[in-house]
């Protein structure tokens, strides 16, 4: 289990005396994709946060390649340039055109030289389908389309592994389809993907793993068609059982 | 084909008509309403005669325009003064690093006790003050400590001003930019500051406005700038026509000032969204 990309150890995080994440052990290997489900405020978002240390957990571990990252000191900027993250809402920059959105990072962290990251997020922009939206300014954009950004965005650092939250929430049911297409291209390109996500049916056909979270514990982890048709424990069965009556899988 | 464009467009035009129309005659019926009712007031004469003659006006104008140089002068170089201290002292202030920790208790002191003071007595302190230590020419000018008196307490009011503009964008603005590895200088340089600057740019020029007018607090410790011309001017010849005209210069810099403010933040608004609700 060496091999693990990421690791995680007895990650705990609480909010002044609310405790968010109870002890998560979670080991994602690389190239794999790894879906985080659960009930709405069980975690995931403040998860995907601790892994891009935006949030400093309060005990436990987040091996990268082997190397605990969550020390406290440890420099976060280059761990933060090989772990690309995408929001639930987008959070393109509202003063910056597409492609300032998808060359600052590249430009101003990894000194990449401006002509060449422009015609590299050219290149991303023409290969997702948005060639035309170049010069836009976000709020130019329709919710699909700005989501799509936001996803270039963190692919022009070249990432090593994408953490995704709930990057189709937004999104009405066509626009959904097209982003998870984008989706499927990276996890083919072999990008090690963490995405947080209410999509059950899409969890279930990309994942290699599924976490189901709840009040800050995983309450069952396994395989897609192990989580989804024969959950062990029995609070993973009644959130599946909603899940299921709600039509949602 | 194109009648729903064709048919919006022609209501469009005849809405514009139709308020161009009243927007002109409410403003004609203003205006006739000044001008025939005001000099039918009893003592018009006497007004007319101290406040508004034609020939004082002429004759002291080109004075006070001279005058008014070295107001733009004092505004020229303290405004850049000005927006750097006032961006450091909001920057520190805002600040997350616990090294900057007794410099962010520095700028709340140096915020509260600028702020707390009027203008003209700081104008007064440091203008005498400072140059009663024995400074030597040419670093004795009141000119001089008078222009550091209007940069410390206008830095201060604008200090707040980027404060509240950077306060105003949203956390997960910064959590963005903090996933993409940039750091939290390069995050307020090039996510932060660019958009507080933007929302605050109304209520900057409005201090800039400001500024331009009590600039001329600096001829209380000596300069002879407009405003001081301007008294000159009225002693000499008993008549208050001088400061009209001094009105007249400044509302000469302010309003180009705030009209090209508003045409800049509309041309940016069109620019980053492309639509307008009305
Ligand atoms: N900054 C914060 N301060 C205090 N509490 C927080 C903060 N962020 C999250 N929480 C709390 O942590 C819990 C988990 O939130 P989180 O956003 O991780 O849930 P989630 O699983 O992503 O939910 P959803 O599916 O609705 O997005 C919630 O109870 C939330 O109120
Ligand atoms: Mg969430």
């Amino acid at each position: 289990m060496s091999a693990a990309k990421i690791s995680l150890r007895g990650v705990r995080k609480s909010f002044g005396t609310h405790s968010v994440l109870n002890g998560i052990d979670i080991d994602i290997a690389e190239g794999t994709v790894v879906s985080l489900i659960g009930p709405s405020g069980s975690g995931k978002s403040t998860l995907l946060r601790c892994i891009n240390l935006l949030e400093p957990i309060d005990d436990g571990e987040i091996l990268l390649d082997g190397i605990d990252i969550s020390l406290p000191g440890f420099d976060a900027n280059p761990v933060r340039r090989r772990i690309g993250m995408v929001f639930q809402n987008f959070n393109l920059f509202p003063h910056m055109s597409v492609q300032d959105n998808i060359t600052l990072s590249p430009v101003r962290t990894l000194g990449v030289d401006k002509a060449i990251a422009r015609a590299k997020a050219a290149e991303l922009l023409e290969r997702f389908g948005l060639a035309d939206k170049i010069n836009a300014f976000p709020d130019q954009l329709s919710g699909g389309q700005q989501q799509r950004v936001a996803i270039i965005r963190a692919l022009a650092i070249e990432p090593e592994v994408l953490l995704l939250d709930e990057i189709t929430s937004s999104l009405d049911p066509e626009l959904v389809g097209e982003v998870l297409d984008v989706v499927r291209e990276l996890k083919t390109s072999g990008m090690t993907l963490v995405l947080a996500t209410h999509e059950m049916g899409f969890a279930r056909d990309i994942s290699d793993l599924v976490c189901v979270l709840d009040g800050g514990h995983i309450i069952e982890q396994g395989l897609p068609g192990q989580v989804f048709s024969a959950p062990q424990s029995e609070r993973a069965q009644q959130f599946l059982e909603r899940i299921i009556r709600a039509g949602r899988l | 084909m194109g009648t729903i464009t064709g048919r919006r467009a022609a209501y469009e035009r005849a809405r514009k008509r139709r308020s161009t129309v009243v927007a002109t005659v409410s403003s004609l019926a203003v205006v006739t309403a000044i001008v025939v009712l005001v000099p039918k007031m009893p003592r018009w004469d006497r007004v007319h005669e101290s406040f508004f003659n034609g020939e004082r006006f002429a004759n002291s104008l080109p004075r006070l325009l001279d005058a008014f140089v070295l107001d733009i002068k004092i505004f020229a170089w303290s405004m850049p003064a000005i927006v750097a201290l006032a961006l450091l002292v909001a920057i520190t202030r805002n600040s997350r690093s616990a090294a900057l920790f007794p410099l962010r208790i520095l700028t709340i002191a140096y915020t509260d006790i600028m702020r707390g003071v009027p203008i003209i007595l700081w104008i007064y302190l440091i203008g005498f003050g400072v140059p009663g230590l024995g400074i030597d020419r040419p670093w004795n000018s009141p000119l001089i400590w008078g222009s550091v008196a209007l940069v410390l307490t206008y830095a201060s009011y604008i200090a707040e001003v980027f404060r509240a503009g950077i306060e105003s964008v949203h956390e997960s603005q910064r959590a963005a930019a903090r996933s993409l590895g940039l750091s939290s200088w390069q995050t307020m340089r090039h996510i932060v500051l660019p958009q507080a600057i933007r929302r605050v740019i109304p209520p900057l020029m409005n201090d800039m406005v400001s500024l331009q007018k009590d600039v001329a607090l600096v001829s209380l410790i000596g300069p002879i700038e407009i405003l001081r011309q301007a008294g000159i001017d009225k002693s000499k010849f008993a008549n208050f026509t001088p400061y009209i005209a001094a009105a007249a210069v400044f509302l000469l810099i302010t309003i180009p000032l705030t009209r090209t403010t508003d045409w800049l933040i509309e041309r940016e608004r069109r620019r980053t969204t492309g639509t307008r609700i009305s």
